[in-house]
Order: structure tokens, then sequence, then C-alpha cells
């Protein structure tokens, strides 16, 4: 699939990942059904839809955490698709799951410098520490022992030391109390103000819109809409269809 | 003190040190078990024909090679374990993804044709296999009398057993361990080869079984069967420990080598249950095993 079909006009920087008409299933299902869209370097792209949009399952297509593929993912140039599973990671992709994915036989000083240094440039245990202070001193406590939303911090946090540079946050703020949403909503502005490209499965809109630059919009398995973010008000009626709010 | 609890002290000490020796090799074996059983959700079956290669291995290189005890306490490990790495690349591979009872049945099969080979080549009845001239001989410690070779075989294991618990519970590399024990798919998602370190668990686990089984060669015969005889009491002794739990594997294996030592001396004939028989009241009270997590 050609990538020359996008005619965005560049804003932020050049295109750091491009994904173009991307089908992804899970064994028989077929879950999506030509996604396009790009994120620019330094970017906050949002991709909203209703559950089972296929949001979720863009990501795990991008990570390689799916049976199979087709169409094109690019990063900084390089074809994801095809590529071993353990690779796509080392070319400095963090992604932070759904499920946190913190692990209960590990410290959460294990589970912080668990994920391989894969770039130069990475954030340092005490910066970390600084951007999640609720970190700091529980170093050798069981990692499932954290609260939900320290959990989610720990989940961003390991990310940061690997030195990736665009960073897969899946529904960051999803079961947590609206101030510890406005901490990790704090600490993805900071994350953004340090240049790491963001892209982020949103169902808290009001969260999206305070840190995004450009929102997608994901139905049955495709991209149906773009919305820059200084056009959401305009867009608003539309948008509550498409969630159906 | 010539009598305690009516029982002569060298006869106790006698059979406590065997139960020791026993218990070591459970721990080893089950240690490995549960190492495999962790990563791999694979109950090896032919864990026990493993340690019987481990000890046909030793012999062989003396008898054919000329290389001794010590260099077959490093070759014969490393050949198992490389055996185990063919194993896991080319058939337990495949079974990942369907029910667990599949790798079960085809560890069982493996076990089944590793010993009918042996038994084939070299009959059942055992070779010997000399005590390296550095541990012969033994100490009186006054209320007993130590073999060397036996006092090393509990010291050798108690090392092994420890360090193996050291490099998973405290290293970094232990730590991807544990965490691909956990979730596999996240592991991979941070750039770790999972099915790389998958393969050299299982390498690792069935060489501590071949380590096992060069320590015995001296102790017991090297024959095709010495791997069954002893893997029914090792999987209970997992079973009692938990599946999957390194410290449970040790103490648990340890414990019971003891516990049958002692039942040798108060009351020989259930000596050969005592170790099922607790586990079934374990598997009562604590189904998940002494040491072991639901899960």
């Amino acid at each position: 699939m050609p990538d020359g079909a996008m005619t965005k006009t560049a804003q932020t920087g050049t295109a750091m990942l491009e994904i173009a008409d991307l089908h992804g299933y899970y064994g028989e299902s077929h879950v999506l059904h030509g996604v396009s869209l790009e994120v620019r370097q330094g970017e906050v792209v949002t991709l909203l839809g209703r559950n089972g949009a296929g949001k979720t399952s863009t990501m795990r297509a991008i990570m390689g955490i799916m049976g199979k593929r087709t169409g094109s993912i690019r990063f900084q140039g390089t074809e994801l698709i095809g590529m071993a599973q353990h690779k796509i990671p080392r070319l400095g992709i963090g992604y932070v799951p759904e499920e946190r994915g913190i692990f209960s036989s590990l410290s959460v000083d294990e589970n912080l410098t668990l994920p391989p240094v894969v770039k130069e440039g990475g954030m340092t245990v005490p910066q970390i520490h600084d951007l999640f202070p609720n970190l700091k001193g529980r170093g050798s406590t069981q990692g499932t022992r954290l609260s939900g939303g320290e959990q989610q911090m720990l989940a961003i946090a390991r990310i940061l030391r690997t030195g990736a540079t665009l960073i897969l946050l899946d529904e960051p703020t999803e079961g947590l109390a609206p101030v510890i949403i406005e901490q990790i909503g704090v600490a993805v502005r900071a994350l953004k103000a340090r240049g790491f490209t963001i892209m982020l499965v949103e169902q808290n809109f009001r969260f999206a819109a305070i840190i995004a630059d450009r929102h997608y919009v994901m139905e049955e398995g495709h991209v149906v809409d773009m919305i820059p973010n200084d056009q959401l008000d305009a867009n608003m009626d539309k948008l509550h269809t498409y969630l159906g709010v | 003190m010539s009598q305690l609890l009516g029982i002569p002290p060298q006869a106790l000490f006698g059979q406590l040190l065997l139960g020791l020796i026993n218990g070591s090799f459970y721990a080893l074996l089950s240690l490995g078990l549960a190492v495999i059983f962790g990563m791999l959700n694979v109950v090896n079956m032919a864990h026990g024909a493993l340690y019987m290669v481990g000890a046909f291995v030793a012999w062989l290189l003396l008898s054919y090679a000329g290389v001794g005890y010590w260099g077959a306490l490093v070759l014969a490990p490393l050949v198992v374990g490389a055996v185990g790495l063919v194993l896991e690349r080319t058939m337990l591979r495949r079974l990942y993804k369907v029910d667990h009872l599949y790798g079960l049945l085809l560890t069982f099969g493996l076990a089944l044709i590793f010993e009918g080979a042996f038994r084939h080549q070299y009959g059942v009845s055992g070779q010997p296999y000399p005590i390296p001239d550095l541990l012969k001989g033994g100490t009186n410690l006054g209320f007993m009398y130590l073999p060397t070779y036996r006092g090393w075989v509990v010291a050798a294991s108690l090392l092994v057993c420890l360090g193996t618990w050291f490099a998973i519970e405290r290293t970094k590399l232990g730590a991807y361990l544990r965490a691909a024990t956990e979730n596999p798919t996240l592991v991979q998602a941070f750039g770790i080869n999972v099915p790389v370190m998958v393969s050299l668990t299982y390498g690792f686990g069935v060489a501590l079984a071949g380590l096992a089984g060069v320590l015995a060669a001296p102790i017991y015969q090297v024959s095709p069967l010495m791997g069954s005889n002893l893997i029914i009491v090792v999987f209970a002794v997992v079973v009692i420990g938990g599946m999957g739990s390194i410290l449970g594997a040790i103490v648990t294996g340890l414990g019971l080598g003891l516990l049958e030592g002692l039942t040798k001396v108060v009351y020989p004939e259930a000596s050969n249950i005592v170790v099922f028989v607790i586990m079934a009241v374990v598997l009562m009270m604590k189904p998940a095993g002494l040491f072991g997590r639901e899960r």
C-alpha cells in the first residue's frame, strides 16, 4: 500500500507513525477494517470511539500483538508488519496497556526497571520520581499493592526510562478518581513538553480534550473522522453522534 | 545417651542422612520442574528420564572418553540442557497454544522413548560409577559416620538450589523470568525475546536434572530406570510444595526426604507411602500447595 496518500499539511513535524489500510485479525475474527492515520513527531493524538471500535486493537497491531495484520504500519520509515514482535519496541515504541500490566511477583522498583533501555535519552529514575512523586520511597512494595492510580503511574513511568520516543497509552484514566486523573493529565502534558510523541486511547472525552492536538474517531474497525483539537467545539454535535453520548 | 525415643542414635542419624540425600535429589529435581512449569506451563514428565540421561552421560564419558567425575559434572548438564533445547524448539513449542495435557503426554512419551532406548542398549542391570578420589572416605562425627561423598551431595545440591533461588528472586534476569511467567505478551512488548527465554528456561530446568543425575551416579547404580523410580515421588513433592513455587520446591524436597528417613526408623512399613499421605492431606487442606499461590 503506497503511503503517498498522506496529504495532510505538516504542523508540528514530520510523520513519525504512518498507518495505511491496516487490517487486523484475532484468529477468525476480522477486527480492523482498513485503519489509516498518522502521528507526527511531538504530537499527542487520541483515538476516540465506542467500545469495540478497534482503538485498543490498533495499538496491539502496532506492537505486533495480533495474529494477522495486512496493510502498512511505518514507524520513522520502518515497516512494522512482518517484524519480529520483540524488535518493535526496540525501535523506540513504548506500550502502556489498558490493564496496566503491573507484575505482582515484582517489586515496584523491579517493575520500574524491567523494560530494557532501547535508546539513549530516556528519563532517569529521579526525574521519573519528580514526575510521579507517589512512586518515591515505594520501591520495595509489591507492584500490585499500589493503588490503581499509582499502578497507572508506574505503568507509564517504566516506559519513560527506556528512551522510547513514541508512547502508546491505552485508557490511562479508566476507573480512576478525578483527582488522580488530573495528576495523570499533568504528567502527560509534561511528557509532551519533553518532546514525547503520544498516541492515546481515551473514553474520557474531557481528559482527551485538554491534552491532545488531534483526535481520530474510530467506528467499526476504521477511522471515520479526524478533528483537530481547536475545532473540537465546532464539531461537538458530530462527535456526540459518533460516541453516542 | 545410647537411646533416643527407644531408637539407637546411629540408626536414627544414618536414616536421617539417607533421607537428607534423597531430599537433595527431590529438591534439585522438583526445582527444575517448578521452573519449567512456571514458565512453560508444561508438566515435564521427561524430567526423570533426563536425570537418568545425565547419569548415563557421566558414565559414558568415563567409560569411552576417559572424562572423570569433575568433567562430567560440567559436561553432562550441558549435554542434557542441549537435548532439552532441541526438544523444546522442535516439539514442545508447538503445544503451548493447546491444553497443558498435551505437553504432559508428549514429555511422558519422550520419557518412555529415552528409557526404552537406554534399556535396549544397556539392559536393566545398573552400571557402577566410582566415587572420585577426592571424595572417598568419611568422617566420624561422634554420633554418626559421614561418608564424604554423601556430605558433598547434600552441600552441592543445597548450593545449586540456593543459587537458583537467588538468580530467580534477586537478579534482573530473574525479574524477566518472573515477569514473563506472569504475562509473556507484555514482556515481549517491552522488547524481550520471550520465545528464546522459554527455550533457555527449559534447557536450564532439565540441565538441573542432568546435574542431579551426575551427583546420583556414584550413590545409586547408573540404570535406565533410575529416573522413573524417583520421578513419582518428585511429582508428589512438587504438588505438596505448590506448582511453580521455587522456594516451595526446595524446602519441600529436603523436608520430605528427611521425613521419609525418619519414617524408616520409626515405622519402616510406612516409609514408601508417607510422601503420598502428606500429599493427600495437603491437597485437602491447601489445594494450591504449601507455598503455592491460587491461580
